[in-house]
């Protein structure tokens, strides 16, 4: 019953990682035939390019700040949505809204709305809005964050709010009746329930803005002063508009090394021994 | 329970999901016997859709598929899209050194016999662009494309100033548009490209056609020539002075919005290609009524070396025939461009639409038009310069376009000096 799945995945992960490495090890720019260059593109990649390591900082920053600003609000929504408040329906309508729509569009949508002469701020009465939003290096980097967050909240609030449903009852009942208030029930009782929702939302979080690409590609393009070329932009910029194809490659081999690295450490430090359901009556 | 290997390979999957991006490429298909071309989108493009679509009715057994991108996207897929032979069979391009390493790979075919006609109708100096050694890969096919400075003068008015003509009036004017609150210029700064227009219309005017001629031809130092230095410098005293909209960084060019800012009054000036007339004629036909656009030439730098009628560019778009194409979509393509290009329909819808193809002896037929002083004017500044200098991303060799366009972006963030970028650009000359 595997086969599907293992031919799936050879197909369109293994086969295209394997050429990537292979291209890692070339000299090649889009047109004419690659030749090969040995180590050196690693060699300048790395040692050579002081850019590798301030898209690597920035990518640090952006995983970071991505994981800080939407597990609390993919939480909290999550629960909110469980719960059973009058026009909670509609609301869950509305939180959903932006996972409906293409990042393209989103990201159009945004470009306008920060506009310095025709956006949100050229619009508004507030004259201590900044209306740089874009342009200004020092910010652009947590509007991004936030741009990227509101796009993904809603996902994994959808994953907490089906944790939640799951938690049985029966426990916050007993937690009432032992004098427990809603705060202590979220703590004692909801979290450690959503534990392993919370495992799989932080990797799809920290894993997802680590390879994260079109929105900050379609906003910015990397600019100003590459202040969010964090390096999946800084690899499709190096192969495509600068054509270098080989260091694109160096720089993919990174990321994924990265990646593999990040989820294997998130499976370590969350006890995949201790895997085991703690539920009533699992 | 689906513990660990279900989340690993869920992060796995994430992580080799950006490697697709490497694995996409183009569009046209080279097994069908159905001709393609990629257009742009917006101003003339419009035109040559409708072209296309006119030879499709007449010639339904040579029918060309028509897909059309924005200017940014489009210039980063076609390169992939010719390197891994799925290139449309007319491939549009700036002529430059982007030509010139097609014609090195065998990527397009030798149209010199087949467009010979087509050729003695055209401006020379325009044509010369697709040849290379003598044989012609590729010819003009949409509009002269210099760039000019446009003004609104309902702004000018208000603030009791004439516009520039050289660069003490210029300064003097950013300062009176300063303290009217208005911005001397947009400035499309988030697509990088329109800072070229600058820069190198200032090495023009400082040094002549010189200083550039010696980066094309690939001399080592050659972004160290003062011309070069000091264009960069004015640069850097024009940013300091508040000349361009503050927010520069984060306007793009790819929705006219630098343009708009003129058209609305934000903005005084804008230095753009004479895209950008039919363009507004699309998007803000009232302001094209009001009559308040104007257009200039580039502004002369007293003590320059440089003629102040040379001017700055693209000399057109330019079709070539893709060699990867099959024998019939070749001879498609071929069949369009010598009999079908510049059609009297196509010549009419252009200038109707603010365009000047590049034909020779066109003065009668803008006469004839309804708006014929920018034509007119647009017409004149092509054929009276002694220089059209092409645009300096296009002109350079591929691998430098990049870094060019970051280093200059740098320039007028004015986080580099103009002897880094010197420095910086000058690593970037090819060696051979």
């Amino acid at each position: 019953m595997a086969l599907p799945a293992v031919l799936f995945f050879g197909i369109f992960a293994l086969i295209p990682l394997f050429g990537v490495v292979v291209i890692s090890f070339m000299e090649w720019n889009v047109l004419g035939s690659p030749s090969w260059v040995g180590l050196s593109n690693w060699q300048a990649v790395l040692f050579d390019r002081p850019f590798t390591w301030t898209a690597l900082g920035l990518t640090i920053t952006f995983v970071i700040g991505s994981y800080l600003f939407q597990a609390p609000v993919a939480l909290l929504l999550g629960v909110f949505m469980a719960g059973q408040q009058r026009y909670r329906a509609l609301l869950a309508v509305l939180y959903f809204l932006p996972l409906l729509f293409s990042s393209v569009a989103v990201g159009l949508t945004f470009q306008s709305l920060f506009s310095p002469n025709y956006g949100l701020s050229a619009a508004l009465p507030f004259d201590w809005l900044p209306n740089d939003w874009l342009s200004n290096s020092d910010l652009v980097m947590w509007v991004m964050i936030f741009v990227v967050g509101w796009c993904f909240v809603p996902f994994h609030g959808l994953l907490y709010q089906a944790g939640v449903r799951q938690i049985p009852q029966s426990m916050y009942e007993a937690a009432t009746i032992d004098g427990a208030g809603r705060v202590r029930q979220f703590f004692s009782i909801t979290i450690p329930q959503l534990r392993y929702t919370i495992i799989t939302s932080s990797t799809l979080m920290l894993v997802g803005s680590l390879t994260y690409f079109d929105l900050i590609f379609v906003l910015t393009g990397g600019q100003p002063a590459n202040a969010v070329r964090i390096l999946p932009l800084d690899m499709y910029v190096t192969g495509f508009s600068s054509y270098n194809l080989g260091y694109a490659s160096v720089i993919a081999v990174i990321l994924v090394a990265i990646g593999l690295t990040l989820s294997l450490l998130l499976n370590i430090i969350s006890g995949s021994s201790k895997m085991e359901s703690d539920k009533a009556g699992a | 329970m689906w513990g660990r290997k279900a989340r690993l390979s869920t992060a796995v999957l994430a992580a080799g999901s950006l490697l697709g991006l490497s694995a996409c490429g183009g569009g046209g298909d080279a097994e069908t016997a159905e001709p393609d071309a990629w257009v742009l989108n917006g101003g003339v493009w419009t035109v040559v859709e409708e072209d296309f679509e006119a030879w499709n009715e007449e010639n339904p057994e040579q029918s060309f598929t028509v897909e059309s991108f924005a200017n940014d996207i489009y210039k980063d897929r076609i390169r992939t899209a010719v390197g891994s032979g799925e290139a449309p069979t007319l491939i549009v391009g700036w002529t430059g050194g982007g030509l010139l390493e097609y014609v090195e790979g065998d990527y397009v075919t030798d149209i010199t016999e087949e467009t010979a006609e087509l050729r003695e109708r055209l401006i020379d100096s325009v044509v010369a662009n697709g040849e290379v050694d003598g044989t012609t890969y590729a010819v003009p096919m949409n509009n002269v494309q210099p760039v000019m400075m446009y003004y609104n003068q309902e702004v000018f008015d208000e603030a009791g100033i004439e516009v520039p003509t050289d660069w003490d009036e210029l300064l003097e004017a950013v300062e009176v548009f300063q303290d009217q609150g208005v911005h001397p210029f947009s400035l499309a700064g988030g697509s990088l490209w329109p800072m070229l227009m600058w820069a190198s219309y200032l090495t023009d005017r400082i040094g002549g056609p010189e200083a550039f001629e010696a980066v094309v031809a690939g001399e080592p130092e050659a972004w160290s020539h003062p011309a070069i230095i000091e264009a960069m410098e004015r640069i850097q005293e024009l940013v300091d002075a508040g000349a361009f909209d503050p927010g520069f960084a984060s306007v793009v060019a790819d929705n006219n919005e630098d343009a708009h800012l003129v058209a609305d009054g934000l903005s005084a000036m804008v230095l753009q290609g004479s895209w950008v007339y039919s363009r507004l004629l699309e998007e803000s036909p009232d302001f094209m009524e009001s009559g308040n656009l104007g257009v200039t030439t580039f502004p002369s730098i007293p003590g320059g070396a440089g003629d102040p009628e040379s001017i700055v560019g693209n000399p057109a778009n330019f079709w070539s025939v893709s060699a990867n194409a099959t024998q019939e979509e070749q001879q498609a393509g071929i069949d369009y461009l010598s009999e079908w290009l510049f059609n009297d329909d196509y010549v009419d819808g252009m200038l109707a639409t603010g365009n000047i193809p590049p034909l020779t002896g066109l003065e009668d037929k803008i006469a004839e038009t309804e708006d014929p002083e920018f034509l007119d004017f647009a017409y004149g500044m092509v054929q009276d310069a002694p220089n059209f200098q092409l645009s300096w991303d296009q002109a350079v060799d591929p691998s430098q376009e990049r870094a060019l366009l970051e280093n200059l972006g740098q320039v007028f963030e004015g986080s580099i000096t103009p002897e880094e970028f010197a420095e910086n650009m000058n690593a970037t000359q090819p060696s051979d």
